[in-house]
């Protein structure tokens, strides 16, 4: 996609306060990328909002010269529901973390996603709780060992885009910290999309999760642990010489090899559609995981669907037509009164 | 026809109650509604039980509601009943206690058979001993009906269903008030032989009070003289609901109401919602903490963001609210109290949360907080919220509760042009010189900083609940920063008071003896102190409304009276307020019954300090 005409550049929103993360953390990179593309999108500073909750990762409005509101835990999707539906022009964006989104704020990740509001929900998933020095969070793997898990997390942990598919998002994608290019490419997508986009971004928090994405964050390792998803292309992976494909047997994934010169087609690789209505093909993709299976990135799914906003804002005028515009007067005297003489 | 004889009444009051499915409310509703057409003063209360249709024939089923009404002011819906009009033996059991011996009972004798009895705990045939210590009318209510409805095509279920109106009929006849209110309610809500069958039996229960000999005399009570002007009836919840949407109309801004429902808050998103051509937003949430935090990111957005709950909810919101005033944003959030912890009893009342709303955050969190002190007075008292909020940038919490909510009495619509408009001046940028826009300036007087919204240019900033410094809004750690930050804040909240009423004394400035009342406990404390009055004590009175801050000359006022009487329906927690502030030993009158006070109550609470007075 080519950059628009818009007057601003990346320094534009980049704000004045110091940046707090700790050195090498993911977050930054996150903030670089998402500065970077933001004159992409918008001619105006002034119709972005940036809404988080609490956690390393949701002091992200703060370093965004653009309007912001750093709010509680778990809470970022109501105010940015509360936001979109009063104004509904505003780009809105949401940054959570996994223990923010997941945790305590669940329910509202669930309830936001499946109104569709027209936001962008960025996850920074770095299995652990970062703010607080490192406790277990509900995307850590079994066995994570922490303060809080000394004996290993006996938890069996949620995954970010199963949960999104199973709210009903209509735009659900993955990215990794460090592939710029890939995130800055998600970015774009999960804004031009109507309706909520959810993006999951693999982070990494050096001090208290350290390398939990290696595999897929070093360059070296990376094509033959994750799969890059393109729509109309096959779901193939690895490096020349190394090529390995996904097929459907009996409705179940499998890794099957492929020579450089085969035709992934005529082997029965799957091709990625991301514009299928039923979920089933992506929570398929969903659930490969590694180190039987790559780690799917890139969008999985994007449908359309009726927007919050713009129902409510349909309901009003539809009422307003109706009805005609409300009288205090009317409503007041309204049904039964009677005179009392004065 | 035999001509009977028609006796004056100075006030009356009338219980309906019978089983949840038999429709006591609406027979109630109505008949006040007719009551208020007739000209008298009112007042309503209706008593129902949590469950939507507990068992049928139990006492737990039992639902019942009260009104009172008069040819001269009406401050309650009075101690008890002169009448008690009950469709079963169980709603004869939980209510009968409350009837004077020798009241008129009127029962729907066809429910009184031997199973209906014991199912309402009798273990013998409770009719004989009613004849004997009251007036007891028996009427064959289902039969009757029945009667009046043959030939309709109704099934025997629907047609039983009726027979409540078959009783507001004879009740109208008997107090003579006029149908027509009812019968135009029935045509707008039913057609066809549901209709037919409503107005059908609700005449013949007047025709029935016209014939039977069961009522020699028809009773009539001469029409109220109160203030000229244009009346309705309102109940609490409407008149909150109607203040939001007036809040809207006044203030010339959206208002975005985030709510979950609870009992008893419910109605009041109900009535908002249904008024979407006020270009109004309700949202209903996923809970209490979705509905404020989505009111707040309505208000950073400019609009009015307003929440409602109960105890329970306002707990799960009050993070939030701790939010909303770390960044000073306008909202307001309505608690109508109900008689807790916990779930308590969710439908009964109780003023348990004055505490939880001073109190009831973390750390020093002050907020302003308004309480009605009647149904009528919700609606001002929203509009006095939102002009508060706003002004002050700051959350205000309104203090109803579930008497308020429910109960009815009429009220003087006002004139919209006397209403205060207030309309919002946003920050704009040529507010602010060369350094740019500030966040954390503050206005002189009012201490409160600017309203700034998305989508003005030049005019970003961010919010949180991170410590600031003044003017940049920055986040910063200074211990020094923290306090002062801290105490500006309160500052802002107690300097209010500059623009609030002082409290006014009703009756002498001095004297023995002061109630001090607050929010629904109005109506219950002036009767008692004017029947006081008549018996020729002296008594004086004041009722707060502004809860925080407190009105500037209180202490002031409750200092030239040698005793202060505090009912409130708590275990004291406005006593325990005034006298931490003023030193003053408070006598407290509790009540944690879920039921308002009775007027008895508090006159014989007057008398025992005035006794020992003299
Ligand atoms: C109501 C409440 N409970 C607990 C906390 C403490 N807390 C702050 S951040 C956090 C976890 C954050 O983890 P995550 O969302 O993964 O973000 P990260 O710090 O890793 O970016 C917790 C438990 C809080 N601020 N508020
Ligand atoms: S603790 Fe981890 S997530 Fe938080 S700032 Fe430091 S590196 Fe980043």
């Amino acid at each position: 996609m080519a950059a628009s005409a818009s007057p601003l550049t990346r320094k534009d929103f980049v704000s004045t306060q110091d940046v707090r993360w700790c050195p090498g953390c993911g977050d930054y990179s996150v903030l670089a990328n998402v500065q970077r593309v933001m004159p992409e999108f918008v001619e105006k500073r002034e119709n972005v909002v940036f809404i988080s909750g609490i956690g390393c990762s949701s002091r992200f409005p703060y370093y965004m010269n653009t309007y912001g509101f750093h709010t509680i835990h778990g809470r970022a999707p109501s105010f940015a529901t509360g936001i979109k539906a009063s104004n509904p022009d505003l780009s809105v964006w949401v940054v959570t973390g996994d223990g923010d989104g997941l945790s305590i704020g669940g329910n509202h990740l669930l309830h936001t996603i499946r109104r569709n509001l027209d936001l962008q929900i960025l996850l920074f998933n770095n299995k652990i709780y970062g703010l607080t020095k490192g406790q277990y969070s509900p995307t850590s793997d079994e066995g994570t060992r922490t303060k809080s898990s000394p004996h290993g997390s006996i938890d069996h942990p949620i995954d970010p885009i199963s949960f999104a598919l199973g709210s009903g998002a209509t735009f659900v994608a993955r990215t990794i910290d460090v592939d710029a290019t890939h995130m800055q490419q998600t970015l774009r997508r999960a804004h031009a999309h109507k309706g909520t986009a959810f993006v999951e971004i693999l982070q990494n928090c050096p001090v208290f999760n350290d390398g939990v994405w290696e595999d897929v964050q070093d360059r070296k390792t990376r094509p033959d642990n994750s799969i890059s998803l393109v729509h109309g292309e096959p779901l193939v992976f690895g490096t020349p010489g190394n090529l390995k494909g996904i097929v459907m047997n009996d409705g179940n994934p499998q890794v099957v090899d492929l020579t450089d010169d085969e035709d992934p087609l005529a082997k029965g690789i799957v091709v990625h559609d991301e514009f299928l209505e039923s979920t089933a093909y992506a929570f398929a993709l969903a659930t490969l995981c590694r180190p039987d299976f790559p780690l799917p990135v890139g969008v999985l799914r994007q449908v359309e669907k009726t927007c919050y906003e713009d129902e409510l804002e349909a309901q009003i005028q539809d009422s307003i037509d109706t009805k005609g515009p409300g009288s205090l007067e009317k409503l007041l005297h309204s049904g039964d009164t009677w005179q009392v003489p004065g | 026809m035999k001509i009977k004889r028609i006796e004056k009444r100075r006030d009356v009051s009338i219980r309906f109650c019978g089983d949840s499915g038999d429709g006591m409310q609406l027979t109630g509703t109505k008949f006040a509604d007719e009551t208020a057409l007739a000209g008298n003063d009112l007042s309503t209360f209706p008593d129902f039980p949590a469950e939507i249709r507990a068992p049928a024939g139990t006492l737990a089923g039992v639902s019942g509601f009260q009104i009172h009404f008069a040819s001269e002011r009406v401050h309650t819906p009075a101690d008890y009943p002169d009448v008690i009009v009950a469709f079963n033996p169980a709603a004869v059991r939980a209510n009968v206690g409350d009837l004077r011996p020798g009241a008129m009972l009127i029962i729907n004798s066809d429910a009184f058979n031997k199973k209906a009895w014991q199912r309402a705990g009798y273990t013998e045939d409770p009719i004989p001993d009613l004849r004997e210590r009251f007036e007891l009318v028996e009427i064959p209510l289902t039969a009757l009906n029945r009667e009046a409805l043959v030939g309709l095509d109704l099934t025997q279920r629907a047609i039983d269903r009726c027979k409540n109106f078959f009783a507001l009929g004879l009740l109208s006849w008997l107090y003579g008030r006029p149908m027509e209110s009812t019968e135009r309610w029935l045509g707008n809500k039913f057609e066809g032989d549901v209709l037919e069958a409503n107005t059908r039996t609700l005449r013949s229960g007047w025709a029935f009070g016209e014939t039977t000999e069961l009522f020699p005399v028809s009773y009539q009570v001469p029409a109220a003289k109160i203030e000229g002007g244009s009346y309705r009836n309102i109940t609490g919840n409407t008149a909150l609901a109607w203040g939001i949407i007036a809040a809207r109309v006044l203030m010339d801004r959206q208002v975005f109401l985030g709510a979950y429902p609870i009992t008893p808050a419910t109605d009041v998103l109900h009535e908002v919602a249904r008024h979407r051509n006020f270009d109004i937003k309700t949202f209903q949430a996923e809970d209490e903490m979705a509905a404020v935090s989505s009111a707040i990111g309505a208000s950073f957005a400019g609009n009015l963001g307003v929440t409602v709950s109960s105890g329970p909810g306002i707990m799960l919101k009050q993070e939030a609210i701790g939010l909303a005033i770390m960044v000073e944003l306008p909202l307001v959030v309505i608690d109508v109290q109900r008689a807790g912890p916990s779930t308590g009893s969710p439908t009964k009342t109780e003023q348990g949360d004055l505490l939880l709303a001073l109190f009831g955050r973390s750390s020093e969190s002050p907020m302003p907080i308004l309480a009605p002190s009647s149904a009528g007075d919700c609606f001002d008292t929203m509009i006095e919220a939102f002009r508060l909020a706003v002004k002050y940038m700051t959350p205000v919490m309104v203090l109803s509760d579930s008497y308020l909510a429910n109960s009815s009495e009429p009220w003087k619509i006002p004139d919209i042009e006397t209403l205060q408009r207030s309309p919002i001046r946003f920050a704009k940028r040529e507010d602010f010189g060369e350094e740019g826009f500030m966040p954390y300036v503050r206005d002189p007087e009012t201490l409160a900083r600017p309203w700034a919204i998305p989508g003005e240019p030049e005019l970003e900033h961010r919010l949180g609940g991170l410590t600031k410094e003044p003017v940049t809004g920055n986040v910063v750690y200074d211990p020094d920063n923290h306090a002062a930050m801290l105490k500006l804040r309160a500052d802002k909240i107690a300097g209010i008071v500059a623009d609030i009423p002082n409290i006014e004394v009703d009756g002498p400035t001095s004297g023995d003896l002061l109630v001090v009342g607050w929010g629904s406990t109005n109506g219950a404390i002036t009767a008692a102190v004017d029947e006081a009055r008549e018996d020729g004590l002296s008594v004086s009175r004041i009722h707060i409304r502004h809860m925080n801050p407190l009105p500037s000359n209180l202490q002031d006022v409750l200092s030239h009276f040698k005793h202060i009487l505090l009912p409130e329906l708590n275990g004291g927690q406005l006593s325990m307020i005034l006298r931490s502030l003023f030193l003053l030993d408070i006598q407290p009158l509790n009540k944690v019954a879920g039921q308002p006070f009775r007027i008895a109550e508090i006159r014989s609470a007057i008398d025992e300090i005035l006794r020992e007075v003299n």
